[in-house]
């Protein structure tokens, strides 16, 4: 069922890591690799699901040359991640703010696991409340055992 | 005339699937072991009214016949022979079809083989399945019917997308779909033992058979897609945390996660309520994938042929058959017992942190999907959620899972022996870190990711081998009785162990080629050459060729090592001239298990000197990516044909020896 919706998104584009195109990439492989870096982090925000080092649409051309110019210029990932989110506001970036409107997205599959855990700890704990023995049953069982064994 | 036919018995099929929900209610609430049996003989023939409207379907897209609207908006007479077939499931109707055909297939399937359930269930089990069928019946013959016909039909069809013309993806949805709906099944059942008011041992081991089938089709089915994405789209990728791969990966996930809970139910009665509860969630999770492919909620871009009423209607459906399942859970679950007690060290807390883990990684996957429009639907404000997030949170929760994952088969039940368990597991540990450290020795350059994904999947591996070798009592006693103690184990213990091998086997490969994996692109003229990795790609030359339905150019690479050839790969770049797309038909060169993948790109520079982009991934250890899934599927199949999921009455798996 993937099919539908990927083929959707591709639908008479050609997509191939886009990024690595010779014409584009800038001579210091240091800089490039920054830049390639970047990419992975910024949606194509025409596209489906891309990021800009996969799309061959043109706003990503556009996006990718700015990427780089501002790497070539000697900006930080975090000005440069500034300057698009600026621009085109928190959907351009694909891994989500550390902010309180996301508390649910990164909290939810901890909020799971300590549920969980917590849940799993209660019933353990039910378990030695009934199961502990008073030292005259224990003493019992201990006679019990010892007459059965031969 | 066939469409007709087909039609005619899709409305049929709608009709017994009606009389099968009150022939089997009533045989239930009557005690009527005839009005059950008849509820049966309806669910049977549905299943066949079904196959009918299939292969109708199906003959109408062999034959090309353009008076069907379905036929003429996916199919074309210059298609090949088995796209035409696959084109049968290729669209939104037929595809939806697909699911009908196997949804009262599985139907056919309990009244035929769930012989051994007690009347009651079998026939409450009926009648739920039968509910299911008549809903998504009638979806289908109201909402999306494949088999209606135009009024003036056109000489020539609009073609099946051409990325689907590929013989992975002709497979691909048949898999998945028996998976998804392998689900309704376990649905079912859970649905019925809700009704009944009992979740006992006995019900989990009824489950387990569907569960286990519908688990291996869907994870071979997902391999299959994920496969096709890698050598067709070419990006050299195999996963993207597409919308579209997640909504197939929730419900793998819950169904992993049923699998191991009744286990538990089985054999300790305990985790009834959860094991009922994740039955439930498994098709609610398909359903909700269902949903999510068919109503544009997330293509918002490049919506095409989506209609929103059909949306609304799935999400309706989804809706209340999950809003009642669900209901009747919080009715019915507070009297179900809590089973057996368990101490911390026991396979019993193993397989409750195995559940904690996997819903915890499904909550990732489902926020992930989901929370971009729950976000902009409250505040407006457009978030993404992409690649970078599910590394952060699914994969450290995995990373556990994986760590403790060896440790489970080999604690006792009720109370485990840890310190036994480390004394069994050392040599996997030792393996484990051998493998990392050779690959820190050996592999350039070094990665710390890549060095501890290494030493996790060595750990997966041996661990996996190490449970066989403890309870084979191998190197202890002599050859002989390991052969006998191996021919004698369970062919579920062997299922297992080899699902568990699959997935250390996939954490290698998806580890591998994630960190080492290496990319080179230039623009070549016919004799140029790039070097990827230790290789040394040539261009010899790029031709036309002429497809049945496409026309191409089809480049010529050597690949050399070193000056000695390896191997000569074709990759083509196809124009399908029915619809106008461009594919790349890549060419991939096998080394092991290592990849050399080629992609030949658009063709740049003027007529005098023409030049072509071609790319090149180096994709070392890609195979064991897909390797994988088919191991863990074939332990799924394996586990399948254990005696004691066929007979009645349960034998007992022969203890670890402590």
């Amino acid at each position: 069922m993937r099919l539908r919706a990927t083929l959707t998104a591709l639908a008479g584009v050609l997509c191939i890591a886009a990024a690595s195109d010779p014409a584009e990439r800038l001579p210091d492989p240091g800089q490039e690799a920054k830049a390639r870096a970047i990419f992975r982090d910024v949606r194509c925000l025409v596209c489906q699901n891309e990021s800009i080092d996969d799309s061959e649409a043109e706003l990503a051309h556009d996006l990718r040359q700015i990427v780089r110019e501002q790497v070539k210029a000697g900006k930080s990932e975090a000005e440069i991640k500034r300057f698009l989110t600026d621009r085109y506001g928190e959907f351009v970036l694909l891994t989500p703010s550390f902010s309180l409107g996301n508390l649910a997205l990164w909290g939810g599959p901890f909020a799971v696991v300590l549920l969980g855990g917590t849940l799993l700890l209660l019933r353990l704990r039910n378990r030695t409340t009934e199961t502990e023995l008073d030292p005259e049953e224990a003493a019992r069982v201990q006679r019990l055992v010892k007459d059965e064994t031969p | 005339m066939i469409a007709e036919i087909g039609a005619f018995a899709l409305v049929l099929a709608l009709a017994l699937s009606i009389a099968q929900v009150g022939l089997s209610a009533a045989g239930r609430i009557r005690r009527s072991a005839v009005l059950a049996g008849a509820g049966e003989g309806a669910a049977l023939a549905a299943f066949l009214g079904v196959a009918v409207a299939f292969a109708a379907l199906m003959l109408a897209f062999v034959v090309s016949d353009f008076s069907v609207a379905n036929v003429a908006a996916n199919s074309h007479t210059e298609k090949p022979l088995l796209y035409r077939v696959a084109g049968t499931w290729g669209s939104h109707e037929g595809s939806m079809l697909l699911w009908c055909l196997a949804l009262t297939g599985f139907g056919a399937a309990i009244a035929g083989l769930g012989r051994s359930l007690p009347q009651g269930l079998r026939a409450l089990t009926v009648a739920t399945q039968g509910l299911l069928g008549t809903v998504f019946l009638a979806y289908t013959v109201f909402a999306s019917n494949p088999l209606l016909r135009l009024a003036t039909p056109p000489v020539e069809g609009r073609s099946l997308n051409p990325l689907l013309q590929d013989p992975a993806l002709a497979v691909h949805p048949p898999f998945l779909y028996s998976g998804y709906v392998g689900m309704s099944v376990v649905f079912s059942l859970a649905v019925a033992a809700l009704i009944e008011g009992r979740v006992d041992a006995a019900w989990s081991r009824w489950v387990r058979p569907w569960a286990l089938a519908a688990w291996s089709l869907l994870t071979v089915g997902i391999m299959l897609g994920s496969f096709w994405a890698y050598y067709e789209l070419g990006w050299g990728g195999w996963w993207f945390w597409d919308p579209v791969e997640n909504a197939s990966f929730m419900p793998w996930l819950i169904a992993t996660a049923l699998l191991h809970s009744a286990v538990v139910t089985e054999k300790r009665g305990a985790l009834a309520g959860w094991t009922v509860f994740l039955a439930l969630a498994a098709f609610t999770f398909s359903m909700l994938g269902a949903f999510l492919v068919r109503s544009g909620v997330l293509t918002s871009v490049h919506a095409f042929a989506v209609d929103p009423t059909r949306g609304v209607l799935l999400l309706i459906i989804l809706g209340v058959t999950a809003g009642l399942g669900f209901t009747l859970f919080a009715w019915r679950a507070p009297s179900l017992g809590q089973g057996g007690l368990f101490a911390p060290v026991s396979r019993e807390s193993a397989l409750v942190l195995n559940n904690i883990l996997l819903a915890a990684a499904t909550m990732t996957v489902l926020l992930g999907t989901l929370y971009p429009l729950i976000r902009e639907a409250m505040t407006g404000e457009a978030i993404s959620v992409g690649p970078p997030y599910f590394n952060l949170t699914f994969t450290p929760l995995m990373v556990c899972l994986l760590l403790l994952l060896p440790a489970g088969p080999l604690l006792a039940w009720k109370r485990g022996d840890a310190r036994g368990v480390a004394q069994r597991l050392w040599i996997a540990l030792v393996v484990g870190a051998a493998a990392g450290l050779l690959t820190l020795a050996i592999v350039d350059p070094r990665k710390a990711f890549g060095v501890l994904g290494v030493a996790l999947g060595g750990w997966l591996v041996a661990g996996a081998l190490a449970e066989i070798v403890e309870r084979t009592r191998a190197f202890r006693v002599s050859a002989g009785e390991t052969w006998r103690r191996a021919v004698g184990l369970p062919r579920g213990a062997w299922g297992m162990t080899l699902a568990h091998l699959g997935l250390g086997v996939f954490v290698l490969g998806a580890v591998f080629e994630t960190a080492w994996r290496v990319e080179a692109a230039e623009t070549l003229p016919a004799g140029g050459a790039l070097n990827i990795g230790a290789y040394h790609v040539t261009l010899d030359g790029v031709r036309p060729v002429d497809g049945p339905n496409y026309e191409a150019d089809e480049a010529t690479i050597t690949v050399t090592k070193a000056g000695q050839p390896i191997c000569q790969v074709k990759p083509e770049r196809r124009l399908y001239t029915a619809g106008g797309q461009t594919t790349s038909e890549v060419g991939i060169c096998y080394r092991g298990p290592s990849h050399i993948y080629l992609v030949l790109g658009e063709r740049r520079g003027g007529d005098a000197s023409p030049a072509w982009l071609v790319r090149a991934y180096w994709n070392p250890w890609a195979t064991l990516i897909f390797l994988g899934p088919v191991i863990m599927g074939l332990g799924g199949l394996i586990s399948l044909s254990d005696r004691r999921l066929r007979i009645g009455v349960g034998r007992r798996r022969p203890e670890p020896a402590a």
